[in-house]
């Protein structure tokens, strides 16, 4: 917990509303096929289906059987002419005529609608076309733009955002952000104040303002008051730490999947899977999830004795007491029992893992990246991770933080790392390295931009008490995409004092003390600045593309303006959420996370691999 | 007659029921056919490249057929990159690609980075890159190990950097190494003739694994042939040029894992220029020592190499962890840490000869110290960690 908590935040607002208009927008668009149909879901489409209309909602709209499609040819056991509907989201795109044309070998003649979620790309059009099943279909688009995954997460569930976008340049996606934005905006807004930095979120703002104006403009009482906007890219760091947080540590291990994790046999002591969702409403995770993993058994195993006590309350009871005891508490308490066993479990397994992996000098190694300090042992101890073949994931990632906190590495290490990793892992990476290379995230230095010693040292915020100002030493400033430069690295060090994680004083506490995020501390400042003044060194070095715009509707202090929308334009960590609820309990504001996909370390490298056809 | 507003902004609405009513009367054939096809061109072609772009963006009708001139091509792309949405971008590219010749296109697209981009992007993903790594990247497509091979071998042609292409000339030499290995272990295990395959049967083929692995399946497999077979782990050695340190390892690694005691000892034990064996490593032997001991080595293998570690404060942390008794009691004793020894007596077994062995050393203590020094005392404590994740 915070060590001071302001217990005056305002009250979120109702996310639900979204997941009823785009059921009613969906249940719209199945009307139009009038019928019965045979609904075939994009296999990455079906979870976020799954949270929006569940199998009973479709089948009272006519819906017969629900298929899944994996590119691989649909046997359908229906002969007849039968309405076919298909739920495609822009991944793959270029595949789905495959599907269709598989049909149409086998014979069989189907009406096809196709409803491409979030929007339809003219490219899609084009396909259909050359493939010569542009007569065959219509087409439509489902505007899904948002999905609320708990009360203070909406994701976007675009996961291919970060690639598209900042390795190959492809803007298509910036238009869905405005719309989002736009969204919200008319729904919960409208937004008093937007900050942001980089270059997509600038792009993003100038969609949604056309967007608005393009609009209708109603007047209503804000829910929202403030929003920030960030790109990925202005901190490649946080999401390349390991998480120590519960939920990031959950995420990093089992893999949360909109907003659900699937808990394997020896987690849940029995001898089958367990899908579990992961949100407020599980009253034991809701309690863990943004604490330090280190205070998260001692949490469980007070809660237990707890729960302990409450169950012995029985054996002192009368008949009368029983009943009310039954009726009421017993199955909250069996409730809690069930979920506190999972996340013992989860957590035991967790560190079981861990422990196995030498987890302790992983991280050792991390934080003396972070700090710049002894680097010639960070680059053995990667090497040895190297050779000893540990992880190919774990490996790259080591090599990027290196890259991005040294500002590149040296040309004879690039050389001897990538021949070694090429060895260990295979050749085919050649194109990962490039990949990386572009990206910026793994670099060599180039011989003619060698800096002094003093400017090499990565530049360090150090927060002057006295002065209450932030001063920002000397590096150099990041150009995006045309050969590299190096990427500035800002963090903020902490005192040698211990740092106590039971009432951690920062946002560091998600780093376990060494390294607070830059993502976050930026949007601490400049919300408490209102603006950008005083931060011109930081956003020099951070390539600008800062903004902050006040709209009309300012200058009145309602609740809204201490409900902040942040919106992580190529994914958000659970570190970076926890830290900002963290900052929120802090400041008495609430933060609502607006993501394009949630990521972690895995995510972001495995979307930059390039080693299967 | 009808007469048609120009204004770009009536409602869609409107728009559906113009576009609609055009093309009704143009399928009645009335008199007024050519009038109206004159009106249709004289409302499209009203549309600047900024209302079409506009209008994609909304999603309305739009049409690009009637920027013919290269003039105007481009003056519809710049706008579509101005309006930053790639979606818009992408489809102007389709257009061009479809209406000018590739040379035309890609001269006027290398002036225009982001334009490139997102064209280089439609082109991987609908399956056509001609681009170098690109291409590279299609020996992934080639299942068969042979053609796959063969594929390679024509990459080599390609203009890479100098050290991308001696990456990929390893990886062609490795393949063509990896068929031949696999064919002929195969064949021998099928066979029955080595015990090696009867006692560890493989699990995979050797096909397209990386290097170490390969090594590391030698060193298995093939430990001690010559340097003139290609499955020997000194050839790949040479072949690949391999460091020490990385040799070491996965040869360590793979001879562990065979309970090869006496292997690994040859893998560290040098002769100097007397004749004196005496052990060496790249990596500091508190690594060795993990890694033996992930191989479930006994005791008394590990117990040579956690003595061979530098660090006192390792060295007796790695032996209590494992268990070397002997270890730590020599350490002490050669520390002349009595007090140390008496607290280890009482962790032994009282009947074991370790506990003799104290026993012993202290009896013997006075005499072979004289004053025992408490210097080495306070050394061995360990300071608590920062991060104390463990509690």
């Amino acid at each position: 917990m915070a060590h001071s908590v302001r217990r005056d935040a305002p009250e979120l607002p109702d996310f639900s509303l979204l997941k009823r208009l785009a059921r009613d927008q969906l249940i719209y668009l199945l009307e139009q096929l009038p019928g019965r149909k045979d609904l075939f879901i994009e296999a990455d489409l079906m979870s976020p289906l799954d949270r929006i209309a569940n199998v009973t909602t479709l089948k009272q709209h006519d819906v017969d059987k629900l298929y899944k499609v994996e590119h691989k040819p649909i046997v359908s056991t229906s002969d007849q002419t039968v309405r076919g509907c298909f739920l495609y989201p822009l991944t793959n795109w270029f595949l789905f005529p495959d599907v269709v044309n598989a049909d149409k070998a086998f014979g069989r003649f189907r009406r096809y609608k196709i409803i491409f979620s979030p929007q339809k790309f003219y490219a899609c059009e084009n396909l259909l076309e050359e493939q010569g099943i542009f007569g065959d279909v219509t087409t439509d688009e489902w505007s899904f733009y948002l999905l609320p995954l708990d009360d203070d997460i909406i994701s976007l569930e675009l996961p291919e955002f970060f690639r598209d976008y900042f390795l190959e340049g492809d803007q298509r996606w910036v238009r869905t952000a405005g719309s989002a934005l736009h969204l919200l905006h008319s729904v919960y807004g409208p937004f008093s104040k937007v900050y942001g930095i980089g270059r997509c979120s600038k792009m993003a703002y100038e969609s949604w303002r056309e967007q608005v104006e393009e609009g209708e403009q109603r007047a209503r009482q804000a829910e929202i008051g403030n929003v920030f906007l960030i790109d990925r890219d202005v901190d490649l760091v946080t999401p390349l730490c390991s998480q120590v947080v519960y939920e990031g540590l959950v995420d990093d291990i089992f893999r949360i999947k909109c907003g659900c994790v699937e808990f394997c046999p020896d987690v849940t002591s029995s001898d089958k899977s367990i899908k579990v969702m992961l949100n407020s409403q599980d009253k034991v995770f809701n309690e863990i999830r943004n604490e330090h993993f280190s205070q998260v058994f001692g949490f469980l195993s007070q809660k237990a004795r707890n729960l302990q006590t409450a169950y012995d309350k029985r054996s002192g009871m009368d008949i009368k007491q029983m009943k009310t005891f039954v009726s009421e508490e017993l199955k909250g308490l069996k409730q809690e029992h069930r979920l506190l066993s999972l996340h013992i479990g989860a957590s035991e397994s967790m560190m079981k893992k861990k422990t196995k992996q030498d987890f302790q000098e992983l991280l050792k190694t991390e934080h003396s990246l972070l700090e710049g300090f002894e680097i010639r042992e960070c680059i053995s101890y990667i090497e040895e991770h190297i050779n000893r073949q540990v992880s190919m994931v774990e490996s790259m990632r080591l090599l990027c933080l290196l890259s991005l906190t040294e500002n590149g590495l040296l040309p004879k290490d690039y050389r001897s790392l990538k021949n070694q990793f090429l060895q260990s892992y295979g050749i085919e990476h050649l194109l990962t390295f490039s990949n990386l290379k572009q990206l910026g995230l793994l670099v060599e230095q180039q011989p003619g931009e060698t800096l002094t010693v003093m400017e090499s040292r990565v530049g360090k915020l150090v927060n002057d008490k006295t002065a209450g100002q932030i001063q920002a030493g000397p590096n150099t400033v990041t150009v995006f995409n045309t050969g590299w430069v190096p990427i500035p690295l800002l963090y903020l060090i902490q005192s040698d004092e211990e740092y106590d994680l039971r009432v951690p004083r920062d946002m560091a506490y998600i780093f376990s003390g060494a390294y607070i995020p830059l993502s976050c501390k930026l949007i601490e400042q400049v919300l408490e600045r209102d603006g950008w003044t005083g931060l011109e060194e930081v956003t020099r070095m951070l390539n600008g593309h800062e903004f902050a715009v006040t709209g009309k509707t300012s200058g009145v202090k309602t609740d809204s303006q201490r409900i902040i929308l942040v919106m992580f334009l190529g994914g958000c960590t659970f570190s970076e959420i926890s830290a900002l609820r963290f900052l929120g309990r802090e400041k008495g504001l609430k933060f609502i996370v607006v993501t394009t996909a949630i990521t972690n370390s895995a995510r972001l490298l495995e979307s930059m691999l390039d080693n299967h056809a | 007659m009808f007469y048609v507003t120009h204004n770009p902004y009536i409602s869609e609405h409107s728009e559906k029921l113009l576009t609609s009513l055009i093309l009704y009367l143009l399928d009645c054939r009335w008199s007024v056919h050519d009038d109206v096809i004159l009106l249709w061109q004289d409302y499209v072609s009203d549309w600047t490249p900024e209302e079409t772009v506009k209008r994609m963006q909304q999603g309305k009708v739009y049409s690009l057929e009637k920027f013919r001139s290269l003039q105007d091509k481009l003056l519809l792309l710049d706008e579509a990159v101005n309006a930053h949405d790639g979606n818009v971008i992408t489809a102007v590219l389709i257009y061009l690609k479809k209406s000018l010749s590739k040379e035309i296109l890609f001269r006027e697209l290398i002036t225009r980075e982001i334009a490139l981009r997102h064209y280089i992007h439609y082109l991987k993903e609908i399956g056509e890159q001609k681009l170098l790594l690109m291409q590279y990247r299609d020996h992934l497509n080639v299942r068969d190990e042979n053609k796959r091979r063969d594929f390679l071998k024509n990459c080599l042609s390609f203009p890479f950097s100098p050290d991308d292409a001696t990456h990929v000339q390893d990886h062609y030499t490795l393949l063509e190494r990896q068929i031949i290995i696999e064919a002929n272990d195969k064949q021998v295990e099928s066979s029955g003739q080595a015990d090696i395959f009867k006692k560890y049967p493989r699990k995979a083929s050797i096909l397209n694994m990386p290097i170490i692995t390969t090594l590391y399946y030698s060193c298995f497999y093939h430990y001690g042939e010559s340097d003139g077979t290609f499955s020997s782990p000194a050839n790949i050695r040479k072949t690949f040029r391999i460091s020490d340190k990385q040799f070491l390892l996965t040869c360590l690694g793979a001879r562990a894992k065979l309970k090869a005691w006496f292997d690994v000892d040859a893998l560290f034990t040098t002769k100097n220029w007397l004749g004196y064996t005496k052990k060496r490593s790249p990596i500091g032997f508190h690594r060795i020592v993990d890694i033996l001991q992930k191989n479930n080595a006994p005791v008394q293998v590990l117990q040579d190499y956690v003595n061979l570690v530098e660090d006192v404060e390792q060295k007796i942390s790695l032996a209590q962890k494992y268990k070397c008794h002997d270890v730590i009691i020599n350490t002490y004793r050669d520390l002349k840490d009595r007090q140390q020894l008496i607290v280890y007596r009482g962790k032994v077994e009282r009947s074991s000869s370790e506990y003799r062995k104290i026993e012993e050393i202290l009896s013997n203590s006075v005499r072979l110290w004289g004053e025992v020094s408490p210097r080495y005392r306070s050394r061995i404590c360990f300071p608590s960690s920062k991060l104390n994740l463990n509690h």
